[in-house]
Formats: structure tokens, C-alpha cells, sequence
């Protein structure tokens, strides 16, 4: 075990007491209680644990949190108050949840992308979201969402 | 059974642990049990009108991302007469089979069995609340008029609000036919409607199982042995507790479980306990055997499921027979919530968390396997990341009480995706033999098909060979066309891998053969596949309807953009009608592009159009993972694919435009979880020979099949 500063949303996590090689993701949920953040594959096929780490999307399960000390990492609890966030807000204007899993994963996606591409193409989505896994067939409602986003942010 | 009782305050305080002021009428749902409830159930879903004119619904059906929790309470609120969305509902959160009643989510049943007792309840409680504003004012009932929450007396102008009538009504007789509104006075059903539960799905707040969080929990690992029949012989208990906040190991009937203080040291603990395992008896189990096993089961006899008029006689005498063989593979579920549980076993009593699809066959399973009264097992439904029927089978909720039980602790048993994906009941693989004959007008007067399967319900509900066959040729032996001569049988070929409930179950693969062989059957007669299937369709008019407005929606037959084939599919199931046009272009190497799917669905009244339009994109979609991508294959007596590098899911940039139209009805709503996926493949194939000249009889179609010939 070794400890681990660790800046989450925000906020500043000191003696974060766990393995070295323990994936952030299972610190997030684990330790400090952020289950937003969903285990899908454990090995970066799904994205379905998509968190920022310093405003880039990364796969939490295949990070180790020796390597995430030091970033900013925000999760789907940082996004917004409530939901707020334009994204978000697009997510639930196009009704895009049906299970749900995989959302918050698909929504850290779209908002990384659209922090880098704010009017993005059909081609530019499909190539920044394809990494991302849905089994409920929601892909076309992302689709729309991260366009309705566009337009609002 | 659509009873509605009223609930004495003191029944409804002891069934759902809110005090029941105001009108409170209790109802079953859905009108009929289905085998799991041993005992006739007395209600399970309840409507209370509180004083405060607050309206709460007790929906009782686990959600795995089908929306009934959104549409089930908007047929309630539109008999009652409310706005949309006053409503305060509860996630009933224990299961008991004495007073519940089914909840199961499954077979597209959701919204066919609940339309009647729904809309009778609201019916029940609109009529005492204007009968009870009636007696109020000393006015004929008749003279009253309910409307959005408020009984209005239209001569005087007078009105009371349902909250201010709530009391009084509740101590007025139960009607016994209480009208129903005219359909055309709808003002919920019929509009697209947000779910109720996305808000907290788009914020990360939603509860799944795999974030239940109980206190004092371990959470746990299993080391279950690969090889289908085998066990874990021993394993290295010291290496596992060496490894930091791993708190112990216990073995359980299906592994070696591994317990710690966190997740990631149940599996790091996992890993070191390096298991030796006995494969048992199949360990040379592999894709080629069960292939072969196939070979020889397809040669035994068949048992009938269907036989009309002499089909061999007819074929004898037909102008053309065509033969064809069409292979399905097993494939997996995969929700992208891997497998988990979490359970408290005690002595006496258990209490458990669980992601399930079926709670009561869990609950039941569970008091029967340990003993336990059944009022003594409390089951909570968590929310679950997708399920698809994988969560039907009560496996993962009895593992995680054998362990919760040999640790003496609450336990979260998390499957890795691996787990997930060894560890399945997986959709049953079959083979599908068809011969068929047309006479010399290009007519079909004769139709055999074979259903070679393995039986879900031969190996897991013990059903006999006449169950068995009647569930394996589902979707087979209820062809719509007009055939003179028909006859279906089927040939079991069981194997130890274990197979369950698939989204669609067997019409995941039936309508793959009819339909693409119909669509060989139309070429052969020199017959558009719209009219060859149309002119054999008279006596099914929704069969028709679904076919009709496919074909015109996706304008068959016009001009399509250069190297775009279309291809069409129809079939009936689970009580609705669906027809897809798929658009496809096929690479020089194979490559198969879908570029747009046009569904027509018949499921009487739509509930909820947004709803329809999402189950039957989902449905597309997990119908098109299985028609291009997903195969599980056996080697050495295990599943081969582990994860999502070897089982490929369709991913958004293959993802094509789909579009959902509906047939207008006013006919009772049936279900559309599943109705919309078993067309797809076929509707694909079909395309994919306008493209290519190929006929492609295996699932998943592959490139090579393509290009090869």
C-alpha cells in the first residue's frame, strides 16, 4: 500500500491509502464513494469508465492511480450541479439513456470532444465515440445529443 | 384477475411501510401469475391519492433500461385524469411471491398485461372521486365531470381538487365497471414522453446493482473453473492473503472465492490463488464437436411442431424445389454491467440486492437452496446496466449467497467482464434446415424447416421433448404465409454449455432462415419479395400493414443511391408485428456497410412513441452485433472470447440511421422489447444478395462467406 494525493473534482484527496497499481477507476468507486464512474471490460475496450484526466478522456479502469496523482481528474460528479451541464442537458433532450450504463462514460466522451471540436461533423463523432460501447443501441441518439450540444454550448 | 380492492390503512402500512391516508386501491399486475408465484398472489401494484393530493403508484417491475417504469404509470395517470408527471413513485423494494405476484421482466410482457388492471385501477379511482364530489354537493354523479386533478360540477361551476376528495371517496364502494375514456381523450398515452428515471442516469446518481454499497460488505471474487463441468481442485490460499486487504478465502459450489476490502483486491487476490482445476468429463468440448453432434442429432427423427396438408407429397410434385442450411451460432448477452450480486446470509434469514430480471425465481431458488422461509428472504431489485435476458437465470444470486453465507459477512460478489462472458447462459445455437417447393406458377406450395437447436427449456426448466420443440421452433412453426403443404420438426442437440433467454429467444434465429429463404423463394419464382410474400398474406392483415409501410417508408423498388442494395424482412412475436427495410453496400473485400434500417412496427396503441422508436433502435442494433459481429466459439471445453477485443459489439461509426414508423391502432397495446430485433438479420441478408448475388446462411456473416464465391 502506499498513500496518494489525489485532485478529484475539485477537490483535493490526501492519504489516499491503496496499491500502486490499483486502477483509478476502483479508487473512485471504492474508496472515495464516486460509482458514477462505471466498470465495464477492466481493460480500456469500452470506455463505459471514462473519466477526464486533465480535461483528456481516459479509460479509469486501465489507469493506475500512481499515475492519475498529480492530474486533474473529473468525473461525472464534477460535470455539474444537478445534471446541469449542457451535455447532460442534450442527453436528456434527445432521451438518449435507455439502461443507462454506459452514459456517463459516453457523456465525459462527448464533452471532451466537444471542448476540442465544438461543431463537430457526423465523421468527427463517429471517430471520437467509437470507442465507446453501448449495448442498449443508443448510438444515434449520441448522435443527435452531442449535435443539440453543439448548438447550445 | 383485474380486481381492484381497496387497502385497508393497515394492509397497505404493512405491505409498503407508508401510512395509507387517502384513497388507496390496491391491484394485481400483471392479471395472471406466471409459474414462479406459488402462491395466488393478492395485489402488487398500489395507487394512492393522499390528502395533499399527492398521487404515488407502486410499479413493481425491475427496469434494466426498457422504460415500463415510465409507461406503465402513464397509462395510469391518463385513465385517473392527472397531469403528467405528478407523480411520486416507489420501487417496490422487496420481493415476496405470496403477496407480489410476477415480477418479471421478460417476453415483452410488460405493458400487454398491465394495459386492462392500469387502466381499470385509474378508472376505479376517477369514479369514486366523482361520485364521492357528487354526494358532496348533493348532485347527480352523471353531472360531474373529472378532468386534470379536479372533479368539476359543470352546471354551478363548482370543483374540488382529487387531494380535498381523496378521504371521503375512500369510503365509498368499489365500482365494478367503472368506464373507461374514449381513446380520442388521451392526453398522455400516444405522446412522447421522458422517462421518468433519466435524469438520475445522465447525473451518474442511479443506483445499479454494481454500486450497492452495504454496511460492513466484503467484496469477492470467484476462481470458477473454465471447462463447463469441472471444479477447482485446489489453490494457493497464502499467495491470495498475502495480497493486501484481502480478508479471506472460502470455497463455494462454484469456486473459490476470494474476499477483501476492496474490489481491485478481490481481483488481484483472485489471480494469486493460481487454481488447479479437474476439467471433468468435457474437456474436449470444442465448436467442431457440437457441429458434429448437430450432424448426427439432424439425421434422428424430428418431433412435429406443425403439419398441414403432405408437404413431401407436394414437393414430389413441385415444378422447383430449392435446399437450403442456415447456421447460428451461441452468442452472449453482455450488458455492459458485468454480472454481480450482493447478499447478507445470516442463519435464519438473508436479505440481497440483486440486478435481476426475474426476482422471484431468484427469491424462490434462494429460500428452496438454503432452506430459509420465504418470508425470510428479502430480495431488493437494483437497477440493472442492461440485461437482455442474462438476468433472468438466478445463477449469480445464489452464488453470492453461498458466499455471503461461508464468510459470515455481506458480500458483493463482483464477475470481471471475463467472468461475464465465460460464465453465461448464452443464446442457444441451432441449425436450420429448409426445403421448400414452388409449383410452375412460381407459387409455394410446400415448406419443411428443421429446427437442429439446443433446448433452453429441456436443460433448464426441465421441460419435455413436446416443450422443448414447441419453444425451439418458435417463430417457426407459426408461419403467416399461406402454404398448403407445411411441416416443421425439431431435432434436439443439447450440449453442457449453458444456454438461457436471448432478447427474442429462438426468433433471434427462426425468421433468420424463413425469412432469407422466403426472399431464395421469391428469386426463384422471379418474384418481387414485397408481392411473392404479400400474395401469400391475405388472411393477416397486420402482418400486411407492418409489411406495407415498411416497403413504403423505405420507398422499395425506387432508385437508391449508387452501390445501396435494399433487402426486407417480416415477423411476428411476442404479440407484435415488425417489417425492416435494411440498406446495405457490400465491399470488394466483403465488407458489409449497413447504411440505414426502416421499421414498421404494429403493436396496437403505442404508449409511448419515443419509447417505441428507442426499444426498436436497441433492438436493431443488438440484432445487427448478432447478424455481423458476435459468435461464441468452444475450445477445450470453454467459451474462447473473454472480452471485447475478441467479442466485437457494433459500435457508433457502423451505426446506421434508423428509422421507427408505427401502424395507427386502436387496438389493446402489446409489447416491443423484443418484436423489432428478429427481422433485422434477414432483412440484412436479403440486401446483401441484392448486392452481391451471395446468399449468406450463417450468422455472423462474415467477409469471407461474401467474397468467397
Amino acid at each position: 500500500m502506499a498513500r496518494f494525493t489525489l485532485k478529484v473534482n475539485g477537490e483535493t484527496h490526501r492519504n489516499v491509502n491503496v496499491d500502486p497499481d490499483t486502477p483509478l477507476l476502483w479508487v473512485l468507486r471504492d474508496t472515495l464513494g464516486l460509482t458514477g464512474t462505471k466498470f465495464g471490460c477492466g481493460a480500456g475496450l469500452c470506455r463505459t469508465c471514462t473519466v477526464h484526466m486533465d480535461g483528456e478522456p481516459v479509460p479509469s479502469c486501465a489507469i493506475p492511480v500512481s499515475i492519475a496523482e498529480g492530474s486533474e481528474i473529473t468525473t461525472i460528479e464534477g460535470l455539474s450541479q444537478n445534471g446541469g451541464h449542457p451535455v447532460q442537458q442534450a442527453w436528456l433532450a434527445e432521451q438518449v439513456p435507455q439502461c443507462g450504463y454506459c452514459q456517463p462514460g459516453q457523456i465525459m466522451g462527448a464533452v471532451a470532444l466537444l471542448a476540442k471540436n465544438p461543431n463537430p461533423s457526423d465523421a468527427d463523432i463517429d471517430e471520437a465515440m467509437s470507442p465507446h460501447l453501448c449495448r442498449c443501441g443508443t448510438y444515434q441518439r449520441i448522435r443527435r445529443a452531442i449535435h443539440r450540444a453543439a448548438e447550445e454550448v | 384477475m383485474n380486481a381492484i380492492t381497496k387497502v385497508s390503512r393497515r394492509e397497505f402500512l404493512k405491505l409498503t411501510g407508508v401510512a395509507g391516508t387517502g384513497l388507496v386501491l390496491g391491484f394485481h399486475l400483471p392479471p395472471k401469475p406466471d409459474g414462479w408465484a406459488a402462491v395466488e398472489p393478492l395485489t402488487n401494484s398500489w395507487l394512492r391519492i393522499g390528502p395533499d393530493g399527492e398521487v404515488t403508484f407502486w410499479v413493481h417491475r425491475p427496469d434494466m433500461g426498457q422504460g415500463a417504469r415510465t409507461a406503465l404509470p402513464m397509462i395510469l395517470a391518463d385513465e385517473l385524469d392527472i397531469e403528467w408527471p405528478q407523480f411520486e413513485r416507489v420501487f417496490l423494494p422487496a420481493v415476496d411471491p405470496q403477496v407480489y405476484g410476477s415480477q418479471t421482466a421478460g417476453g415483452s410482457t410488460s405493458i400487454r398485461t398491465s394495459w386492462v388492471p392500469l387502466r381499470t385501477a385509474g378508472a376505479t379511482a376517477r369514479a369514486m372521486l366523482t361520485s364521492a364530489a357528487a354526494e358532496t354537493w348533493g348532485v347527480d354523479a352523471g353531472s360531474c365531470r373529472a378532468s386534470l386533478g379536479t372533479v368539476v360540477h359543470e352546471s354551478s361551476g363548482r370543483s374540488l381538487s382529487y387531494g380535498e376528495l381523496a378521504e371521503k371517496a375512500a369510503t365509498l364502494p368499489v365500482p365494478d365497471d367503472p368506464p373507461f375514456k374514449d381513446p380520442e381523450d388521451f392526453h398522455i398515452v400516444g405522446k412522447p414522453t421522458p422517462r421518468l428515471d433519466n435524469p438520475a442516469r445522465v447525473n451518474g446518481s442511479l443506483t445499479y446493482g454494481m454500486d450497492v454499497k452495504v454496511s460492513g460488505m466484503l467484496h469477492a471474487c470467484i476462481a470458477r473453473c473454465p471447462v463447463f463441468g469441472g471444479s477447482v481442485t485446489g489453490y494457493d490460499e497464502a499467495a491470495a492473503r498475502a495480497v493486501d486487504g484481502v480478508r479471506g478465502v472460502v470455497e463455494v459450489p462454484t469456486g473459490v472465492a476470494v474476499l477483501a476490502d476492496s474490489t481491485w483486491a478481490a481481483i488481484k487476490g483472485r489471480r494469486a490463488l493460481n487454481p488447479k482445476f479437474d476439467y471433468g468429463e468435457s474437456a474436449d468440448l470444442s465448436s467442431a464437436k457440437i457441429a458434429e453432434l448437430f450432424d448426427e442429432k439432424q439425421a434422428e427423427e424430428g418431433y412435429a411442431t406443425l403439419d398441414d396438408g403432405d408437404a413431401d407429397a407436394a414437393l414430389a410434385g413441385a415444378a422447383q424445389v430449392l435446399d437450403a442450411v442456415y447456421e447460428v451460432p451461441y452468442i452472449a448477452h453482455s450488458p455492459l454491467e458485468p454480472m454481480n450480486c450482493t447478499a447478507d446470509a445470516r442463519d435464519d434469514r438473508c436479505e440481497i440486492w440483486a440486478p435481476t430480471q426475474a426476482p422471484q425465481w431468484a427469491h424462490g431458488v434462494v429460500a428452496q437452496t438454503f432452506g430459509y422461509e420465504p418470508q425470510n428472504v428479502t430480495l431488493n431489485i437494483a437497477f440493472s446496466g442492461g440485461g437482455f435476458g442474462r438476468r433472468l437465470i438466478p445463477d449469480f444470486v445464489v452464488e453470492a449467497v453461498h458466499v455471503s453465507k461461508a464468510a459470515a459477512a455481506p458480500v458483493k460478489v463482483v464477475w470481471t467482464r471475463e467472468d461475464t462472458m465465460h460464465h453465461g447462459y448464452y443464446r442457444p445455437a441451432s441449425r436450420h434446415i429448409l426445403r421448400a417447393g414452388l409449383d410452375d406458377s412460381g407459387n409455394l406450395i410446400a415448406w419443411k424447416h428443421r429446427v437442429v437447436a439446443h433446448s433452453i427449456g429441456a436443460t433448464l426448466q426441465g421441460s419435455d421433448l413436446r416443450g422443448a420443440a414447441r419453444e425451439a421452433t418458435s417463430g417457426a412453426r407459426d408461419l403467416p404465409y399461406t402454404i398448403p403443404n407445411c411441416h416443421v420438426d425439431f431435432c434436439m442437440a443439447n450440449t453442457i454449455v449453458p444456454v438461457g433467454y436471448f432478447r427474442s429467444v429462438y426468433n433471434t434465429q427462426t425468421p433468420f432462415a424463413n425469412e432469407t429463404f422466403i426472399d431464395e423463394l421469391a428469386t426463384a419464382a422471379g418474384v418481387d419479395p414485397v408481392v411473392f410474400r404479400m400474395r401469400m398474406l391475405d388472411d393477416h392483415p397486420r402482418h400486411r400493414g407492418v409489411l406495407g409501410l415498411a416497403a413504403e417508408k423505405a420507398r422499395w423498388g425506387q432508385p437508391l443511391p449508387d452501390g445501396h442494395y435494399q433487402g426486407i424482412a417480416l415477423h411476428y412475436s411476442f404479440g407484435s408485428w415488425a417489417a425492416e427495410v435494411a440498406e446495405v453496400s457490400v465491399g470488394d473485400d466483403g465488407s458489409v456497410r449497413v447504411h440505414k434500417v426502416i421499421c414498421a412496427v404494429d403493436c396496437g396503441i403505442v404508449v409511448n412513441p419515443d419509447d417505441l422508436a428507442a426499444q426498436a433502435e436497441g433492438a436493431i442494433v443488438i440484432g445487427l452485433t448478432a447478424a455481423l459481429k458476435a459468435e461464441i466459439t468452444i475450445d477445450e471445453g470453454r467459451v474462447v472470447q473473454g472480452n471485447y477485443n475478441d467479442y466485437p459489439l457494433l459500435r457508433i461509426d457502423e451505426m446506421p440511421e434508423i428509422e421507427v414508423h408505427y401502424v395507427k391502432s386502436d387496438v389493446n397495446p402489446t409489447g416491443v422489447g423484443e418484436p423489432p430485433l428478429p427481422p433485422i438479420a434477414p432483412a440484412v441478408a436479403n440486401a446483401i444478395f441484392a448486392a452481391s448475388g451471395v446468399r449468406v446462411r450463417r450468422m455472423p456473416i462474415r467477409p469471407e462467406d461474401i467474397r468467397g464465391t
